[in-house]
């Protein structure tokens, strides 16, 4: 299981590679670890304290902590929108924290609620099969994608953790080009 | 639905948050509530049945309003999006 200590210490060390500080306010960066930590035992991946998740990663993608929206929202406001990372200067109190408008899509946002997805489910459901499925495979290497992330490698297996975002290596999946035989 | 009752003394208005059990921002919005002793109901959105959940997702946007938590909402009439103190205080007369 993980501890609140390894959510942390994972959130630090991406503050680090990325140029952000982690919330100055210990209770309230207590509050959003526990909220990444619950959500990565009930989720199977540390989605964003802050917004409803689907359960479903195919959704969820965009939300897992950090985020596809981080970087713009420290740039623009200051603070991701939990709040958790935060730019320098208000780290060091210079600029007050600010409510963070959010910046993900209303149409990713309606995945987490039932009828919309299984609409969208039901779509892709009766879409026309025109594709078949081929693997990209020199010798005993493949392609792998790291679902968190997009990080792709090209060899015999995934790696035990990815080098960019340190998703395990369940994360990874197998990259297979669909080649259209239609006309 | 499971929509847990603060009480206060403060009772004007029917309030009402849609919030998720980890989120911060919400956390405070109650706590913003209860530290000016005004009554409230919550629902933790993400421990929801999937069809409350639609629910809940209805009733926010009937209201016009973004699907953002916490929600607050004022005597189902005016929609609060964000832990957003000016706000409250003066939609609830603080
Ligand atoms: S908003 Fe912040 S805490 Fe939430 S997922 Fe994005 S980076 Fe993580």
């Amino acid at each position: 299981m993980t501890t609140i200590e390894e959510v942390k210490r994972r959130a630090e060390a991406d503050a680090k590679t990325f140029g952000y500080y982690l919330n100055p306010d210990p209770n309230f960066l207590q509050g959003l670890l526990e909220g990444l930590k619950r959500n990565e035992e009930r989720y199977g991946y540390p989605s964003c304290p802050c917004r409803l998740a689907s359960g479903n990663l195919d959704y969820d993608r965009d939300i897992i902590c950090p985020c596809d929206y981080r970087d713009p929202d420290v740039a623009q406001f200051g603070a991701c929108y939990c709040g958790l990372y935060v730019r320098k200067d208000v780290y060091e109190h210079k600029t007050e924290l600010a409510p963070v408008p959010e910046r993900r899509p209303a149409e990713k946002q309606m995945r987490s609620y039932q009828s919309v997805s299984t609409e969208v489910e039901a779509k892709a459901a009766t879409a026309p099969e025109r594709e078949e499925l081929v693997q990209i495979t020199v010798g005993k290497k493949k392609l792998w994608y790291c679902k968190q992330c997009g990080y792709v490698v090209f060899r015999e297996d995934p790696p035990y953790i990815c080098p960019v975002c340190k998703a395990k290596r369940e994360l990874f999946a197998e990259i297979k080009t669909k080649v259209d035989f239609f006309g | 639905m499971n929509i847990s009752k603060v009480a206060g003394t403060n009772n004007k208005h029917k309030v009402l948050v849609y919030a998720l059990s980890t989120c911060v921002w919400c956390k405070m919005t109650k706590q913003y509530l209860k530290d000016n002793n005004v009554e409230y109901e919550y629902v933790d959105v993400d421990l929801c049945s999937e069809e409350e959940k639609n629910q809940i997702r209805k009733h926010i946007q009937d209201k016009g309003a973004p699907l953002g938590y916490p929600t607050t909402i004022i005597d189902d009439q005016k929609v609060i999006t964000g832990f957003r103190k000016d706000l409250l205080k003066e939609a609830l007369e603080l």
